[in-house]
């Protein structure tokens, strides 16, 4: 099984169910409200009270043109809503109003910059065009609790605050070869929903949820396997894990010798591993028609272009403008653009320091891993993009050394404040002061005779340890070019 | 009987001069109502009341009428509204075991409407349940009888608001009609029966047997009332996506008795003599002679489709009865199974208790033809065979300006007669489903009387053009008297 990757590839499709960033529901005026009251946020429509009717929410058509326009898809000129039937005590209508066979959105792509395994920290990556097939407008159910607590005995209690609120479903091509590149599909597709403003996409609140369509195949073959469909992943983390589950539970079905069965699967996380939900021979019959209730919805194309002249710059053009026009590599555009306030972070940080390259080191290898640390968004922070210009140029300019800015850039993470000023407060400048670095190099001279020795004779290998103890004894405020210079023409004179 | 039951009788108009010239007061209006009511409660016409309620509203409505400050034609008249559309605070059934306590929450469009008019609600009238039937027998109330002849069935589904505008409960009941369930009872009863076109009436809280066929109208004792109660619920609602955004046409304007130069289209199709009765068919003819005399053009249209309409009609609105039914599942409002062992039983014996043989015959047809494997060769086609009905409609029209047709195929069968075979029954819609197909508006109105019962004449028109039929309808009241025939029993 080691080698599974040699002999396997994965095919993976993923299914997206987004909330979309709308004031009122999809067909009715009740507000969309998270953490209300159960069943407070609703209204008669919600309820499906006999005699109501559903009224079409154009901002959520608006909120999927945006949507349809960042993934390079077609926002088609007529879309139909169908009702979906099925039973079930938290859809109150007895049908969805969902978009079948003709959705809003069709034919779209995004690039996705995947990081190669192997590569140094991920930082070599590439990237994959993965292509979109449909995105369409659907209602959301209601919620069945079955906590004893709440609903009492046996009962279930139903709440409907999200019953009727807006859906985008987006519906991968079966592009995806990788779970890593299954989550990374998933957090470029994130970056843009929430670029676009189209849905806060916070998948703990379940804003975001995926369904992975898993088969697999022997390398070089090109028909597809019989798939399964994992559904409801609410972490990226689980999405690469229950894909990764799931590919290995139908290879050792297949080197067993039985055949995979097309069904929909469960993901346990705990003990990852996928389980048979239910056989997809059993499939219900959702009796899908348009809904009488509601006209076609037709979209004028000047409304369209309307729409595409209000978008701001998608995440794939700023990072394109990046990579030529500051020339950062693919890795660091890709990750400097994975949200829209850390990539403005970035822009204002590069711009007050005059360094592009610089200011994406700093934010990817420092701030990125203190957010990561602390669980926090880059506006969480006490640090603003001139503190961290003004730092970057007190290091670029050899006013202090790598550690000392380490230790000033802690304190403006947590406080804030000037970093210059910080820096002369602690008496954090670099020792460039050709008399103080003079006595720490001939003592450490005089203190490590044979290494002298060794350097004399042509080794430059241990001149790296002197000057560690050089920087040592200046605790770290010598700028190191003065040191390393310093030493050399102490040693070879 | 009083004096006020006696002008109850008469015509809008007339009671419109009584109030206004203070012969009598909206209070006693309505008081008179509701004791014919009383009298009439054997007819089960109108089988639940708020009395007091009404009262209330008749009272304020006198104010204002004293005060020389009516709000509208309809201000201080009573209105019957069918069991299927909701009022907020009342009862509204559909005359079914499922729905049996349910109390709206909330008001339809037309009866914010009515309302803002100044109407008094005295009553709400049986049904079939869900409106699914010709005759009013499938209901939790039982049988509404005719007033012509309580033996016989007043006709479907708005049998009863039909029955309570022919026995003088109400000069004004509103209906529903999905495939002739306003023109048909008309035609049965006596009266005037109005289904406009398809987005005319807004459906909110009309309670939705097929949302692509359901159509509210009035019925009243002549066409300008019918107009005048048109005018007040029509016009754009933003609360139903197919109302069509217009403002409601002025209708009562156009009605000058005037039919010359007018084109009237008789369909061949439906002039056939089997499967019409003679009796309906010669006062059928009578009429457009009275046209024809008054200076219509009368000329002869073809529909040739006209065979599927039946076909297409009943797959199309099972359908669609079928997932607007799904709902009544007992989780929420409405009858509830008791004791349920799980989710499963909950829902099939809350249905099954709930529900009567005809409902539950149709929520089974739809589901079937909606079916995957099925949907293309069923509900496909109907959809299919609909546009081309559509289009025979628009060639005929291409030639006229109004379609004279029989409203049904025979006067008011005996109770029972046909509630054995549903297939008969559903024949009896062959003349009114084609407008609900099509959209078009259709007017039933009285045309004479075969071996003492009523026969009805229906006018079809161009969609949204109301007005010519209107027109035509009452130019052909001003010239006939049949719509001053009333019921043995409702004679003042």
């Amino acid at each position: 099984m080691r080698d599974w990757r040699e002999r396997y590839e994965l095919v993976i499709g993923i299914e997206v169910h987004t909330h979309l960033k709308t004031a009122s529901k999809l067909f009715s005026p009740a507000p969309v409200r998270y953490g209300e009251e159960p069943n407070h946020a609703v209204h008669e429509i919600d309820l499906a009270l006999p005699g109501v009717l559903p009224v079409l929410n154009e901002q959520a058509v608006e909120l999927a043109i945006r949507l349809g326009l960042a993934i390079h898809a077609t926002v088609n000129p007529v879309s139909i809503f169908a009702r979906k039937n099925y039973f079930y005590p938290d859809l109150p209508k007895g049908y969805q109003i969902s978009q079948y066979e003709d959705p809003i959105v069709s034919k779209g792509w995004l690039d996705v910059d995947v990081a190669v395994p192997g590569g140094a920290k991920g930082e070599k990556a590439v990237r994959r065009r993965i292509g979109i097939t449909r995105a369409h407008l659907e209602e959301d159910a209601g919620k069945s609790i079955h906590d004893d607590a709440i609903a009492g005995g046996a009962d279930s209690a139903i709440d409907l605050n999200r019953a009727g609120v807006p859906l985008l479903e987006i519906v991968s091509e079966p592009d995806l070869r990788t779970p890593e590149e299954a989550s990374a599909y998933l957090r470029t597709l994130r970056g843009i929903l929430r670029a676009v403003d189209v849905s806060d996409a916070d998948m703990e609140k379940g804003q975001l949820r995926c369904d992975a369509n898993v088969s697999i195949r022997r390398k070089g073959e090109t028909t597809f396997g019989t798939r399964t469909e994992i559904k409801n992943l609410n972490s990226f983390t689980h999405v690469e894990d229950a894909i990764l589950a799931e590919a290995l539970r139908q290879i050792e079905l297949v080197e067993d010798g039985k055949a995979v069965v097309q069904a929909t699967m469960g993901y346990d996380p705990e003990r990852k591993r996928t389980h048979v939900q239910r056989l997809k021979e059993n499939a219900d019959d959702y009796r899908y028609f348009p809904d009488p209730d509601l006209i076609e919805l037709r979209i004028d194309p000047a409304r369209i272009e309307a729409v595409r002249a209000s978008l701001p710059e998608l995440p794939d053009q700023m990072r394109a403008r990046f990579e030529a026009a500051l020339g950062l590599s693919a890795y660091e555009a890709g990750v400097l653009t994975t949200s829209r306030s850390l990539a403005e972070f970035f822009e204002s940080t590069a711009s007050a320091c005059g360094s592009p390259k610089s200011a994406a080191n700093w934010i990817i290898r420092d701030v990125l891993r203190v957010l990561k640390e602390r669980d926090l968004e880059i506006e969480q922070t006490a640090l603003t993009p001139a503190m961290l210009a003004g730092l970057i140029r007190l290091v670029d300019g050899g006013r202090t050394t790598a550690r000392s800015a380490a230790e000033i850039f802690a304190i403006l993470v947590t406080e804030g404040g000037d970093p210059e000023r910080l820096m002369v407060e602690r008496g954090l400048e670099a020792v460039s002061d050709t008399g103080a670095i003079d006595g720490f190099a001939d003592q450490v001279i005089a203190a490590h005779p044979d290494v002298v020795a060794q350097i004399r004779g042509g080794d430059d290998k241990p001149l790296n340890f002197l000057m560690g103890q050089v920087m040592k004894r200046s605790q770290g405020k010598a700028e190191p070019g003065s040191v390393r210079q310093t030493l050399i023409r102490k040693i070879r004179g | 009987m009083s004096q006020a039951e006696k002008v109850l009788s008469g015509s809008l108009r007339t009671l419109r001069e009584a109030l206004d010239r203070k012969e009598l007061t909206a209070s006693e209006l309505v008081e008179a109502s509701l004791a014919r009511m009383d009298r009439g409660k054997d007819l089960a016409a109108v089988v639940t009341r708020n009395d007091e309620k009404a009262l209330r509203a008749a009272e304020e409505a006198s104010r204002r009428i004293a005060a020389g400050k009516p709000r509208s034609v309809l201000d201080g008249i009573p209105v019957v509204l069918k069991h299927n559309i909701v009022e907020q605070g009342e009862l509204a059934t559909c005359s079914s075991r499922i729905l049996e306590n349910f109390v709206s929450p909330y008001d339809a469009t037309v009866v914010e409407r009515l309302r803002a008019a100044g109407a008094v609600f005295v009553g709400r009238a049986n049904m079939d349940e869900f409106a699914m039937g010709s005759s009013t027998e499938s209901s939790i109330y039982g049988p509404a009888h005719n007033p012509w002849d309580p033996t016989r069935s007043c006709g479907g589904s708005s049998g009863g608001s039909a029955a309570a505008v022919a026995a003088g409960f109400a000069p004004i009941a509103l209906g529903s009609d999905t495939g002739g369930s306003i023109r048909q009872p008309a035609s049965f009863c006596g009266v005037v029966g109005f289904k406009p076109s398809y987005g005319r009436i807004s459906r909110w809280g009309l309670i939705a047997f097929a949302s692509s066929l359901d159509q509210i109208g009035p019925f009243a004792r002549t066409v300008s009332d019918c107009a005048a109660a048109f005018e007040l619920m029509a016009g754009h609602d933003a609360r139903d996506s197919t109302s069509l955004p217009e403002p409601a046409p002025k209708v009562c304007e156009r009605l000058d008795g005037e039919v010359a130069g007018m084109t009237i289209g008789l369909p061949k199709e439906y002039f056939v003599e089997q499967g019409v009765s003679p009796g309906v068919l010669a006062r059928v003819r009578e009429a457009i002679a009275v046209l024809d005399k008054a200076g219509a053009k009368i000329v002869p249209v073809s529909l040739p489709h006209t065979t599927h309409t039946i076909a297409t009609y009943y797959l199309v609105a099972t359908a669609e009865a079928s997932s607007n039914l799904a709902r009544y599942d007992g989780v929420r409002y409405g009858r509830r199974a008791k004791d349920p062992v799980d989710l499963e039983d909950l829902y099939r014996r809350s249905r099954s208790e709930g529900f009567g043989a005809e409902v539950k015959r149709r929520i089974l047809l739809g589901t079937y033809v909606l079916s995957a494997g099925y949907y293309d060769a069923y509900y496909g086609k109907a959809q299919r065979v609909r546009t081309l009905i559509r289009r025979d409609f628009e060639l005929a029209f291409a030639q006229c300006d109004v379609i004279l047709t029989p409203t049904a195929p025979e006067t008011a069968f005996r109770l029972g007669e046909k509630s054995g075979d549903p297939l008969a029954m559903y024949l009896s819609d062959v003349y009114t489903v084609s407008a609900n197909l099509a959209g078009l508006p259709a007017l039933s109105l009285p045309c004479g009387l075969s071996d003492g019962l009523p026969v009805g004449l229906q006018l079809l028109g161009k969609p949204f053009d109301e007005a010519s039929i209107l027109r035509v309808g009452d130019a052909f009241e001003r010239a006939t008297p049949h719509h001053r025939l009333v019921p043995p029993g409702a004679a003042s």
